[in-house]
């Protein structure tokens, strides 16, 4: 998993059947110096998430699924949690 | 998938016996408009491609979904020859 | 999934029997800004999506999913056509605007806290292919 920032919302009428009222946001994944790292990805979103929050971000379809609850469908992010700390140290 | 043009051939007599039947490719990836980008690789030829033709080339765990490779230990697949790419440009 | 802008299309007519029946459409991601980020790549359609579009690309096992019974092998492909989307940049630097790339982008920067950036994407009548 990665760390990611909400950074903003979608809307798109015409998609995937099974996506229907999924809710899709905005992550950009950042380095643990909270920079950001690539391009922003559109994930599923399970567990509430707002704009602004850190969140725990997978990206593998298998696990994107699981966290949409809907069998074979073609996603292949999701946020999987809120984070409330980070805690590390780079001179170990 | 990406674009590429076939460049060469790989021979190899001594491989996993599920490719004992199928040719190898040398690809080199392109962009829409013939111009290379990024490295070659090397991919199971699974449409009967020949050398300078530009192909279509599926990547990862879905290049055993090609034609014949069900149970093959590949990760690049040619699944089409291209006739034609059209592009918008930037500028339209 | 990803951000893309729909720049052009591909046609294969000697290509896997499970294509059949599919568009092939060049895509290039882009960022939350609209610009360019990363190298292309074709994918297939699932939604009926047309050159100039901006759309959004599922990769890997899961995009043959939308195709089911049939099983394309396909690494990528197109599962929403987007609206129009909202961000806001958190960090100093508030996001490029591209230059008169896309039609229906705007994006306004003010001093302050949180300058908001909007990108419309589909701004025309209906996609071509329908």
């Amino acid at each position: 998993m990665q760390i990611g920032r909400v950074v903003g919302t979608v809307v798109s009428t015409q998609k995937n059947r099974k996506l229907e009222g999924a809710k899709l946001l905005l992550v950009q994944p950042m380095t643990l110096d909270d920079q950001p790292r690539g391009a922003a990805v559109l994930a599923i979103d399970s567990v509430g998430a707002g704009v602004g929050e850190r969140v725990l971000l997978v990206i593998e379809g298998k696990a994107a699924g699981d966290a949409l609850g809907r069998k074979a469908a073609a996603v292949d992010a999701a946020i999987i949690g809120i984070i409330d700390e980070v805690d590390y140290r780079d001179d170990v | 998938m990406i674009l590429a043009k076939i460049v060469g051939t790989v021979v190899a007599t001594r491989k996993d016996e599920r490719l004992v039947s199928n040719k190898l490719l040398i690809a080199r990836p392109m962009d829409p408009h013939g111009k290379a980008e990024g490295s070659y690789l090397v991919a199971v030829d699974t449409v009967d491609a020949g050398f300078g033709e530009t192909v279509l080339i599926v990547s990862g765990s879905s290049a055993r979904m090609a034609s014949g490779m069900k149970d093959c230990p590949v990760d690049a697949a040619i699944v089409g020859i291209v006739d034609t790419i059209q592009v918008r440009d930037a500028g339209d | 999934m990803q951000l893309a802008r729909v720049i052009g299309e591909v046609v294969a007519t000697i290509k896997d029997a499970n294509f059949t029946g599919t568009k092939l459409l060049v895509l290039q991601p882009i960022a939350v800004s609209g610009e360019p980020f990363g190298r292309t790549l074709v994918a297939l359609d699932s939604v009926g999506a047309g050159v100039g579009e901006n759309v959004f690309f599922v990769r890997g096992r899961e995009a043959a999913f939308p195709f089911y019974p049939a099983e394309p092998p396909t690494d990528a492909a197109i599962v929403g056509i987007v609206d129009h989307w909202d961000v806001e940049t958190l960090n100093a630097a508030p996001p490029k605007v591209p230059q008169g790339s896309d039609p229906g982008a705007s994006a306004t920067t003010r001093d302050g806290a949180k300058p908001k950036a909007r990108a419309s994407g589909k701004t025309d009548g209906p996609p071509a292919g329908r």
